[in-house]
């Protein structure tokens, strides 16, 4: 880890409470995110982790709190409204685009940043065609970050898990996102592969200074590459904190951790 | 041996991203072509261009705008034939109510009518998907047929919406042969399969696929669901309208709402679903595949089974093997002629040698 300072608090939850008719998925949560860091979600299964995701990309509009994202404040995000400002995500089931090649699902990643109407893309000339080339060029450096080229071409349906996991990272990233959004990103993993996760994030995160969110269920690896962890058990925050505070909170360690008996 | 990319190397993104990446591809495409432009015309009879080319470019155009809708962005359509009929009597009135009005502007006119009505009722699309789509389409099919049987000022009323197509003209010279409507049809019809092309290998085209894919992930992209699936609904309204106009003023001249039926729209359904779902190339594969079909049958019925078969089923033989064939295609190969013309292609690279 090198010369990655932490920043200010970039994203500021406060008091978010999300309902599904009766069903309170969440309840008075707060916690911030830091620029530059890497933040952790965990819990059990239906804690509500892949739900706090959601309200903070805008997917779900939780009925109380507010969201401070770059020191504005709103009731509710839009998706396309929040990766307009940079924040990008993955899946926990991978949410690619089947029918498409690696190169186009990657490509689809910047579509915020291209700019040519319909009409200049019907005729390919000027306009269109400089940023298919430009934003081609985007592209193959995360290509090349991620170690994909091999696959550039192949249908994202004909690829084995943990590679379709790494072209999804690739689409987010495409984006250049400031904030990144990963939701179980080593599910399913071997050890290997889950080293190589790893190893992208920490790079991401080294390199480009991308604030990162993420949930996962690994606890070792949880603990090894977060700087900060928020704990949440039915929809209830009980633990925020580094590493170390979050492993020795007893709340916690009897939730989630399992209580010696 | 001959179709293989081996030694074409790239070696500039714009290399790699130009329409047709492999040298062999251009080459057919180009004598494809040269072909249809110039020995097509010399060398067919008039039947043929008249009842067979004619027909097939019309409706390649219009399985090419639902291939956009229904293959690209993945929204169910049962209402393209409506789309055409608002394309041609759109066309017919510009030509009717607008003095000297270019031929060419009529047609883009009716498409670009055809594209409003089709925005119309791509409306629900944002709300409902599938099979309700589907039906909320049939709708619109429905109701632009009757509208145009009721509302007399359409057809310049005329007796049960009956319009007859103005002769085309552009610059002074009159398309009235078959060989010159079918080379103006086939110009059109090639001019916009371009523009599909780019399209679909454009961002534009990539947004169309995303949300067909997976439109929760499209959106937190950054695609607007909305935006993305109501220009495809213009986008390929537009082509079935022009296609429309094409089948009124180059093929059957005198045309009625009845005409543009929802036994029509299946035709087309059916050209996509034999042709290839989600491909430029299978809209023109399967509309040759319908078109041609039904001749075939014919002559193979009346050269050698004329005496063996009874009247009742050889009439009826269209029929069964239209069924036949959309359920052999949906269960064996659901991406169509396109896919396995694809893998004939692939097998080619490696031919002859396996490894």
């Amino acid at each position: 880890m090198s010369g990655r300072k932490i920043g200010d608090v970039i994203l500021d939850l406060q008091n978010i409470s999300l309902r599904f008719g009766g069903v309170k998925a969440l309840t008075d949560i707060s916690f911030n995110v830091r620029e530059h860091e890497v933040r952790a979600i965990i819990g059990p299964n239906g804690a509500g982790k892949s739900s706090m995701l959601n309200v903070i990309n805008g997917v779900y509009h939780p009925q109380e709190g507010r969201i401070v994202f770059h020191g504005e404040e709103r009731r509710k995000m839009e998706p396309h409204k929040a990766a307009k400002q940079g924040i990008a995500r993955t899946f926990q089931n991978i949410a690619l685009f089947k029918g498409m090649s690696v190169l186009d699902n990657i490509m689809t990643g910047r579509i915020t940043k291209m700019h040519a109407s319909f009409l200049e893309q019907a005729i390919h000339f000027g306009r269109a065609r400089r940023e298919e080339l430009e934003h081609r060029h985007k592209v193959e450096e995360v290509i090349d970050f991620l170690e994909i080229q091999h696959i550039r071409k192949t249908p994202v349906g004909r690829l084995p898990y943990g590679l379709q996991k790494r072209v999804e990272l690739a689409r987010a990233l495409a984006a250049e996102p400031t904030m990144l959004l990963l939701d179980e990103p080593m599910a399913g993993m071997n050890v290997e592969e889950k080293q190589d996760m790893c190893r992208f994030i920490l790079d991401v995160n080294d390199q480009f200074g991308t604030t990162i969110v993420l949930i996962e269920h690994d606890m070792g690896v949880v603990m090894d590459i977060s700087d900060r962890v928020v704990v949440l058990d039915y929809g209830k925050k009980i633990g925020d904190g580094t590493p170390d505070e979050v492993r020795n909170n007893p709340e916690v360690i009897s939730a989630y951790l399992g209580v010696a008996h | 041996m001959l179709y293989r990319e081996a030694g074409q190397f790239k070696t500039s993104y714009a290399a790699d991203q130009q329409i047709f990446p492999i040298r062999q591809d251009r080459i057919g495409i180009l004598i494809i072509l040269a072909i249809a432009f110039f020995a097509v015309p010399m060398l067919f009879s008039e039947y043929w261009l008249k009842a067979i080319l004619i027909p097939f470019l019309i409706f390649s155009l219009a399985a090419l705008g639902l291939n956009i809708l229904t293959g690209y962005a993945g929204q169910l359509s049962l209402g393209s034939a409506a789309f055409m009929a608002v394309g041609a009597f759109a066309s017919y009135n510009f030509m009717l109510r607008v003095d000297g009005m270019p031929i060419l502007l009529a047609f883009i006119g009716g498409g670009l009518a055809a594209a409003a009505v089709g925005i119309a009722f791509g409306l629900p699309s944002l709300r409902i998907k599938g099979f309700y789509l589907a039906v909320a389409t049939l709708a619109a099919q429905f109701f632009i047929v009757w509208l145009l049987t009721k509302v007399g000022w359409f057809s310049n009323y005329s007796s049960s919406g009956v319009i007859t197509a103005q002769d085309m003209e552009i610059l002074g010279y009159r398309f009235v042969t078959p060989e010159a409507k079918y080379l103006l049809v086939l110009a059109i019809v090639v001019v916009l399969a371009l523009l599909a092309k780019n399209m679909v290998r454009s961002s534009v085209g990539r947004a169309w696929m995303a949300v067909r894919d997976m439109d929760v992930a499209a959106e937190v992209i950054g695609i607007r669901i909305m935006h993305t699936k109501l220009l495809a609904f213009a986008v390929s309204s537009f082509y079935c309208g022009v296609a429309g106009a094409l089948y009124a003023f180059a093929y059957i001249g005198t045309v009625e709402p009845e005409g543009f039926s929802l036994d029509l729209s299946f035709k087309i359904l059916f050209m996509i679903i034999i042709g290839g779902v989600g491909s430029i190339s299978g809209a023109f594969l399967g509309a040759a595949f319908i078109v041609l079909l039904p001749i075939a049958l014919d002559v193979i019925v009346q050269q050698w089974l004329a005496g063996v078969l009874p009247p009742s089923v050889s009439s009826n033989l269209q029929l069964i093997v239209f069924g036949g064939l959309i359920i052999f295609f949906l269960i064996v190969e659901p991406h169509g002629l396109a896919r396995l013309w694809q893998i004939g292609k692939e097998k080619l690279r490696l031919w002859p040698f396996p490894h």
